[in-house]
């Protein structure tokens, strides 16, 4: 006897409030600036901002801007297709920017993919690389399509 | 008040278990327990319960579970990302240790199988304001692991390979695995890569299942039987939210920190020496690596030649993963309880792939994407030194 099986869809829109800080952060996206929030007790730029610091427990008030540059902490290049998820191959890694004491995710790109080894080798950790901005920013976090090496 | 496990089931775990519902497998994972245990089911006087919604794609699946966990006793629901399994065994254990119940009982289900894939799924436990456009999951922040190591600490693809050959091997032995062949370190290596550098055969599967922990306390665990598992300490903690936020993807810190937390409340000096077998939550073969070093069995930069040279097999110094370990089965939201239980039925005396006069076991689940820990020291001794 075959085992009944039946399919079920989940497909519910949410809408997530990014609160004030995050909010800031967006906008100023779309001025082609990276901002960071200090935290007052351990004085860590924290970027992506946030309204306190986690480790700290305090609030975070003082606002500094980052540079769009920064050093690869590690990455991964996926090319397996994952229902929902990007089309692969596509790299991710975490940078963390000049200024800032905490590592951002991002998209890695500019190079091609299709070697892992070699984009190990290009990104490798302790790389210098570099955003590279949307033409049209609308204030969102893929306004920086990707980071590229620093030539 | 000291507290031991008396009881462990679990079901045979598979890619689907199509021939049971959700409180069916729990129904199963419960009769075996009370079975080991010599136990009834009127004789447990409250449940936690334990899931990691929405793998099943059923939120809140203690309401269809309660049936088969008793309609009337007092039951919690707990959900901590991958560490639910063990974090469900503390809840049933701190009911004891509080002195509120004499026997409770760890329960938890979880149906990977039933979803498409797993990633998507993980990717919702990812930040929806910053981070979750990146389709980010698990098996994404073990490879940033895997390339930061190799990187800091000249690690091969190979020495990562030997951690998935141990287990497999390990696995064969275990009725209760889901993937159950042999591989050799070129099998590994000619795997597909999904996440580089990690390759398909350095991954968990998706799989259906459930198990069930019994504790009881100390004058009831000695009439229940000669050989109970004593709960000699247990800990948790919590790393930062945000990836980035910790800048060393080579070492595993907040493991580090719990770890010295749990082996002082336990009295252990020497893990090298004073833990005989070690049920660590090693869903990628990197993660092995970084835990013995994190946990201080390994020096940093030397746990990637533990499989290799055999360590951690069965004969050697440090058997970890008996049971095949996450990497052969992973019924996420179940998989810490199945560390939990094996820690313990080593220290009984009763694993199906024994280590031989185990006395002292190290249960480990991470989850979260890496950001909980959960420990725990099990022994056939009350207390440890």
């Amino acid at each position: 006897m075959e085992v009944k099986e039946f399919e079920v869809w989940w497909k519910i829109p949410f809408k997530h409030s990014a609160g004030l800080h995050a909010t800031k952060f967006f906008e100023g996206l779309k001025d082609g600036k990276i901002l960071g929030v200090r935290c007052e007790r351990c004085g860590r730029v924290l970027v992506p901002p946030r309204a306190f610091c986690e480790r700290c427990h305090a609030e975070t008030s003082e606002w500094v801007e980052v540079s769009d540059e920064g050093v690869i902490e590690t990455l991964t290049v996926t090319y397996m297709k994952f229902t929902g998820l990007p089309d692969p191959p596509y790299a991710v890694g975490v940078v963390k920017l000049d200024g800032a004491d905490t590592g951002m995710l991002c998209f890695l790109g500019g190079i091609d993919l299709s070697d892992w080894r070699k984009v190990h080798e290009t990104f490798k950790p302790g790389t210098r690389v570099k955003a590279v901005w949307r033409e049209k920013r609308e204030g969102k976090i893929t306004d920086i399509e990707y980071f590229r090496p620093v030539q | 008040m000291r507290v031991a496990v008396v009881g462990f089931g679990q079901t045979a775990f598979r890619t689907k278990r199509k021939d049971k519902t959700h409180p069916e497998l729990a129904f199963e994972a419960i009769n075996a327990a009370l079975e080991h245990a010599g136990l009834e089911f009127k004789d447990i006087e409250a449940v936690a319960y334990g899931s990691m919604d929405p793998f099943d794609g059923i939120y809140c699946p203690e309401r269809w579970d309660a049936t088969a966990c008793g309609l009337e006793k007092p039951i919690m629901k707990i959900s901590t990302g991958g560490t639910t399994g063990m974090t469900t065994a503390l809840a049933a254990y701190e009911h004891v240790a509080s002195g509120l119940f004499d026997l409770t009982m760890a329960v938890c289900v979880q149906r990977v199988g039933e979803c498409v894939d797993a990633q998507p799924v993980l990717n919702t436990a990812v930040d929806p304001i910053y981070e979750r456009y990146s389709g980010l999951g698990a098996i994404h922040v073990a490879s940033f692991q895997a390339t930061a190591y190799m990187a800091k600490y000249n690690a091969t693809e190979e020495d990562l390979a030997w951690v998935s050959v141990k287990d497999h091997k390990n696995a064969l032995k275990n009725p209760y695995a889901h993937i159950k062949m042999d591989v050799s370190v070129d099998d590994v290596l000619n795997s597909r890569v999904v996440c580089s550098p990690l390759k398909l055969l350095e991954c968990c599967p998706r799989s259906d299942g459930a198990a069930a922990v019994i504790f009881a306390s100390e004058e009831i665990a000695k009439k229940i039987r000669d050989n109970p598992a004593w709960v000699v300490a247990e800990t948790t903690i919590s790393d930062s939210y945000y990836l980035g936020d910790r800048l060393s993807f080579a070492e595993w810190d907040s493991l580090a920190i719990a770890g010295r937390r749990l082996f002082r409340d336990a009295g252990i000096e020497r893990p090298e020496k004073d833990i005989d077998v070690a049920e660590l939550y090693s869903p990628f073969t990197i993660q092995e690596i970084l835990e013995l070093e994190a946990l201080g069995f390994a020096e940093k930069g030397e746990g990637k030649e533990f499989a290799r040279e055999g360590v951690t097999f069965m004969d050697g110094d440090i058997p970890t993963n008996p049971s095949g370990g996450v990497l052969c089965t992973n019924p996420i939201g179940a998989t810490g309880l199945v560390r939990f239980g094996e820690a313990a039925m080593q220290v009984m005396g009763e694993a199906k792939n024994q280590v031989d006069g185990a006395e002292v076991a190290l249960s480990h689940a991470w989850g979260g994407t890496l950001q909980f820990h959960t420990l725990a020291v099990l022994s056939s001794k009350k207390k440890l030194g």
